[in-house]
């Protein structure tokens, strides 16, 4: 059993789908941050058979964790200050979200201006569907990881 | 500073206003004769619409402005690889206002957010074209005297008739309109507008036959069979013919049915239909000019 150590202030991502952390990390820009993060891959779960965990020691005002709820709001997030799990955060389907889907439709705009970020608008809530900004084609959120 | 991008960017208040300058200018045309004197239009279009292009121009020229512009992308930068965003700042500095047509879809979207000058959606792929939408109800209100309460039928190609999809979107939003979807199986309308009509409680029937429901409507939307659209040949002349709209069954409706259509025509309106009374199509062309009109008006900031 492999042993990492507590984190003193930062998140704990429990119950990521196993082998998808390194896309969290990197949907995060955990990458661009000058931070201690522990990439825990298929750890045994009772619940997922498998799972992937993410520990981020950090200041828990430096991380915007708005996309998750997009990724997989399955996902755990723990809030730990001194050690302690003081908070577990709801996860909720982020209102626009940059730069983490590619629009597929080859008669986008964004398919011929390379400097054009990729925005989606969420217009159903109830259904998860988010629509491109510029020619509203339709994605559901379950599509993230296709993509 | 405001744009149009799609026909439900207004209000149906603020349509209100724009049909009754639309109907104003149709009045009294001298008045608004020099109204946009010393502003210039810019048409923008990376794609030929030759109708669309001509009806901003003459627009802007009934106004007393004058036009400049492109009509295909091959004479513009772009040929030379010049980004929307870039073309439309330096449209800004020759143009007051610009009508932007481009095969992408949002293109429109990305030169309005760059642009220091109100942007027109003059049609961008399969996406949006504001100003036919805007065309039809003014017609309708024009015509019909009011934009609630009556029976619609739209009839043809359903699938992919952006026109249809737009001109449903703009009318759920009066009060009792029912609508008559008329369309090959092949071609029905598609289930996202099926759902949101549902979803609003918008009353509606799907068939296959005009004759069967001539006599219930107050309006008939024909759109064609668009042969772009179609991967084979086959299919297209299977469903080209599918519709034709007569004298014949123009006896079946009622004596103040008004028939419209965006243009342009194939064969799905016999020519003998043209000198009925009811067929409204060309007088539709000329409420584009004055709803134009109306649009450059109200972008602009000019008061009539």
């Amino acid at each position: 059993m492999l042993n990492v150590g507590k984190i003193e202030e930062g998140f704990v991502l429990d119950h990521i789908k196993a082998g998808k952390s390194m896309s969290i990390y990197k949907h995060l820009g955990l990458d661009k941050l000058d931070c201690t993060v522990a990439i825990i891959k298929n750890a045994r779960s009772g619940k997922m058979g498998k799972k992937d965990i993410l520990k981020v020691e950090c200041d828990i005002n430096t991380l915007n964790l708005d996309i998750l709820g997009f990724l997989d709001h399955n996902i755990t997030v723990n809030v730990v200050k001194n050690c302690e799990i003081v908070q577990k955060l709801p996860l909720s389907l982020p209102k626009e979200i940059k730069n983490v889907l590619k629009c597929k439709n080859p008669r986008c705009i964004t398919s011929i201006e390379q400097e054009l970020p990729h925005i989606f608008v969420l217009t159903d809530e109830a259904k998860e569907i988010y629509r491109c900004k510029y020619c509203e084609e339709k994605y559901g959120s379950k599509d993230s990881f296709k993509i | 500073m405001r744009h149009l991008m799609s026909p439900l960017d207004f209000s149906t208040e603020e349509l209100d206003r724009l049909f009754t300058l639309a109907e104003d200018i149709e009045q009294n045309p001298a008045r608004y004769a020099h109204a946009c004197e010393g502003k210039k239009l810019a048409t923008c279009f990376y794609e030929p619409s030759t109708r669309t292009r001509l009806s901003f121009e003459s627009a802007m020229l009934n106004l007393g402005g004058s036009v400049l512009g492109f009509s295909d992308a091959n004479s513009s930068s772009a040929a030379k690889g010049e980004s929307v965003s870039d073309t439309i700042r330096v449209i800004s500095c020759f143009a007051d206002i610009c009508a932007m047509r481009h095969p992408k879809e949002g293109a429109p979207m990305v030169a309005a957010s760059r642009s220091s000058i109100p942007v027109i959606n003059a049609g961008d792929g399969g996406h949006q074209h504001p100003t036919q939408t805007l065309t039809d109800l003014l017609t309708i209100r024009a015509i019909k005297k009011r934009l609630d309460n009556f029976t619609i039928g739209l009839c043809g190609d359903l699938k992919f008739g952006r026109t249809v999809h737009s001109l449903i979107n703009a009318l759920v939003r009066y009060e009792n309109i029912h609508f008559v979807f008329i369309s090959p199986e092949e071609l029905t309308i598609p289930d996202y507008i099926i759902e949101m009509l549902r979803e609003k409680n918008v009353s509606f029937q799907e068939v296959r036959k005009l004759e069967e429901v001539m006599p219930d409507l107050d309006i008939l939307y024909m759109t064609r069979v668009q042969k772009e659209r179609f991967f084979n040949e086959e299919d297209y002349v299977r469903l080209k013919d599918y519709y034709i709209l007569d004298k014949e069954k123009m006896e079946l409706a009622k004596p103040d049915m008004i028939v419209l259509h965006p243009l342009p025509r194939v064969n799905e309106i016999s020519v003998e239909v043209d000198d009925d009374p009811r067929a409204v199509y060309f007088r539709q062309v000329q409420y584009g000019v004055y709803v134009r009109m109306a649009l450059l008006l109200t972008l602009l900031g000019i008061e009539g």
